[in-house]
């Protein structure tokens, strides 16, 4: 046993000629929140089936839970949670009844007691004999969860778990995951939301089947020494300026953000050249900003190569 | 590879699951009675291998006394109407032609006087054999006429004209079904195909459903089995066709007077078998289909070989020997036979394991096949 709850080295997956994994090794300490970050049809679902056993690497080797991802699938699959990207429940059976039926799967001994509790935690006991199918999407997404989680995994795999869910429940839900973690549960996490990101022990960042970059989110934002640039100013101004500034070879990308815009680029002196001639203008603000987690993402991202293969 | 041990709890859970979605899903709940019952009735009362009454055309050159004892013979045999008279020859083609009549007589001139000469005219028959079916008994009742007919005219003088007693006697005893009464033959028939369907389909669409709405990516992460999911699948559709044979049977007995002449004991324990063979067939086609779609034409692919090979339509020694070979693989031939064995001849267990064992290396080969293309992943 080691102390890693993910420790695979060199997973590929193809789907006939698409190579959608290539060589992904990560490694998750236990306990820790581990963020997954990247472009949708990058291969995180890919390399998440992978990890708890419902596809088979091509190639590589590696353990989850101490058990290897190869030949121990089926004692992967009785301690780990994982959440699917589509909500995958049963529609036609009521939130009991779907509560009921995960904890049989898991042959869970304390069924009679973590079903109600569980439905209690949720929220959901009054209304547990209504169809899943019924319920909204926030809902579902909550209840999936709580499904994952009914027969207290060690390690949670997360699939987009707060895609399409509102600000209040997106926190409630990273509240509830650092508890857990806190409870010594690992957790490797997909997600599109930067702030999500910023709120993980770790990150892995993958386009196109390639990991780019690992590391805290601080390391990953300094990983690329990125220089940044807010502008701030009447819309018709700033609208005028994006397109000017878009072709300049010293600046990488131009975000807008509201009534700012984010001009980023590698080198700062050359970027504060090309900026120059546009800083004379009296109707805009400049002040130098701290490059984020999607700067340096947007800007990792054309690294590979432009489009997917 | 760590083995993991059949878990009765997650069986029975799964058995559960299949319940109460069948429960909810009504139209298919509806299905599964209705089928049986309407096809029942329907092909009970509809399908007639004997068919009788077929309209006929007479074209009578002569009028005489033995002419009308011929066409009154005719009409009482039962299998000819004579709905029309017709004055020519052209007039018989145009008829069977256009198919408003399947025969037509044609009685040639001067038949009366011919056939006391001792002359033996000919009476010309023509019939739109088309559809063959449908003129074989009444041709053949036809030729038994010949001898019988003219028996009260040929009298007296005309004795010798009348057909002499073959050497020796022919006694046909039609066992089993003396009155050749089609609905002991389709209603007992119906059983099998319509098992066949309903059974093989369901369980086609049963996993092919899970996958299709993206379900079965959550049982594939959960600790199930293949086999625990396989069976725990199959087992609340064997009850169901129980129903179903229950349903048949009743309508059978009741509506159709179909003897019983076996143990109503062993039929049920043959139609078990007979499900759990389609069963099996259908959970496998479940896992090789990627979708409803093909699943359900996988089921149709093996449906219509199924009613046309087994002896369900056509009569199974009418085939030829490779077509026989084919049929024989097929669970419905044996069960055919077996179910009619049961209710018409009165078999025993014995009398049938010719035909038993054949349905249960069906099972046991397509589960093999089944479980072997069972993914287990999402690959």
């Amino acid at each position: 046993m080691n102390d890693y709850a993910i420790d695979v080295q060199g997973l590929n997956k193809s789907f006939g000629k698409k190579h959608v994994v290539k060589d992904f090794s990560l490694q998750v300490k236990r306990g820790e929140i581990y963020g997954f970050l990247g472009p949708n049809g990058s291969g995180k679902t890919t390399s998440i089936r992978m990890l708890c056993g419902l596809l088979k690497p091509d190639s590589g080797s590696g353990t989850c839970l101490g058990y290897d991802v190869v030949r121990e699938t089926a004692a992967i699959k009785r301690e780990v949670g994982y959440m699917t990207q589509r909500f995958s429940l049963w529609e036609d059976l009521t939130i009991r009844e779907n509560l009921d039926f995960v904890a049989r799967m898991y042959s869970m001994t304390d069924r009679s007691t973590a079903v109600p509790a569980a439905l209690e935690q949720l929220g959901l006991t009054e209304r547990r004999d209504q169809l899943a199918g019924a319920l909204s999407g926030g809902w579902k997404q909550r209840l999936a969860l709580a499904a994952c989680m009914l027969h207290r995994p060690r390690l949670l795999l997360l699939d987009e778990p707060t895609a399409g869910v509102d600000p209040q429940a997106r926190r409630d839900f990273w509240e509830e995951i650092h508890a857990l973690a806190a409870g010594g549960i690992s957790v490797l996490v997909s997600t599109h939301y930067m702030d999500e990101a910023e709120r993980c022990h770790r990150l892995a960042y993958i386009a196109y089947g390639s990991l780019l970059a690992t590391g805290t989110p601080d390391e990953v934002l300094h990983r690329v020494s990125l220089s940044t640039w807010a502008v701030s100013g009447p819309p018709a101004p700033l609208a005028q300026l994006a397109p000017k500034l878009h072709g300049l070879p010293a600046i990488a990308h131009v975000t807008a953000f509201g009534s700012t815009l984010h001009v980023t680029g590698e080198d700062e002196a050359a970027l504060d050249q090309a900026l120059a001639p546009f800083r004379a203008d009296p109707q805009l603000s400049w002040r130098r900003a701290e490059p984020t987690l999607e700067d340096v993402f947007i800007h990792l991202m054309p690294k590979t190569n432009g489009a997917p293969q | 590879m760590t083995m993991q041990a059949f878990s009765w709890s997650r069986w029975v859970a799964i058995i559960v699951k299949e319940f109460i979605q069948l429960k909810r899903d009504r139209l298919t709940f509806g299905m599964i009675i209705g089928i049986p019952v309407l096809q029942l009735i329907l092909f009970g009362y509809a399908i007639n291998a004997d068919p009788k009454r077929l309209p006929t055309a007479v074209l009578a050159a002569d009028a005489g006394p033995y002419s009308r004892s011929l066409l009154a013979a005719m009409q009482t045999s039962g299998y000819y109407r004579i709905d029309r008279f017709v004055a020519n020859e052209a007039e018989i083609d145009e008829l069977l032609a256009h198919g408003r009549v399947q025969f037509a007589v044609t009685i040639p001139e001067n038949f009366g006087r011919k056939l006391v000469r001792g002359e033996r005219p000919a009476l010309l028959l023509e019939a739109d054999a088309s559809d063959p079916a449908a003129v074989g008994n009444a041709v053949a009742a036809l030729g038994q006429l010949a001898n019988t007919a003219l028996a009260r005219d040929l009298q007296g003088p005309l004795a010798e004209l009348a057909p002499r007693a073959p050497p020796f006697d022919v006694r046909i005893h039609r066992r089993y079904n003396p009155e050749g009464v089609t609905a002991y033959n389709i209603v007992p028939g119906l059983i099998g195909t319509i098992l066949t369907m309903t059974m093989v389909l369901m369980t086609g669409l049963a996993m092919t459903r899970e996958r299709e709405r993206g379900t079965f990516e959550n049982l594939l992460s959960t600790p199930a089995l293949p086999i625990e999911v396989m069976t725990g699948k199959i087992m609340p559709y064997i009850l169901i066709g129980l129903i179903q044979v229950t349903l048949i049977l009743a309508a059978a007995l009741l509506l159709f007077e179909v003897p019983m002449q076996g143990n109503p004991l062993l039929l049920y324990l043959v139609v078990s078998l007979f499900i759990a063979a389609n069963l099996s067939l259908g959970i496998t086609f479940s896992s090789i289909a990627r979708n409803q779609l093909q699943a359900m034409q996988m089921t149709f692919f093996f449906f219509l070989p199924s009613i046309l090979l087994s002896g369900f339509m056509f009569p199974f020694r009418g085939m030829p020997e490779w077509a026989q070979w084919l049929g024989s693989v097929l669970p419905l031939t044996h069960f055919l036979l077996l179910v009619r064995g049961i209710m018409l001849k009165g078999n025993t267990v014995l009398d049938l394991l010719p035909h038993l064992w054949p349905i249960m290396l069906f099972m046991v080969v397509v589960i093999g096949i089944g479980l072997a293309l069972y993914r287990r992943t999402l690959d």
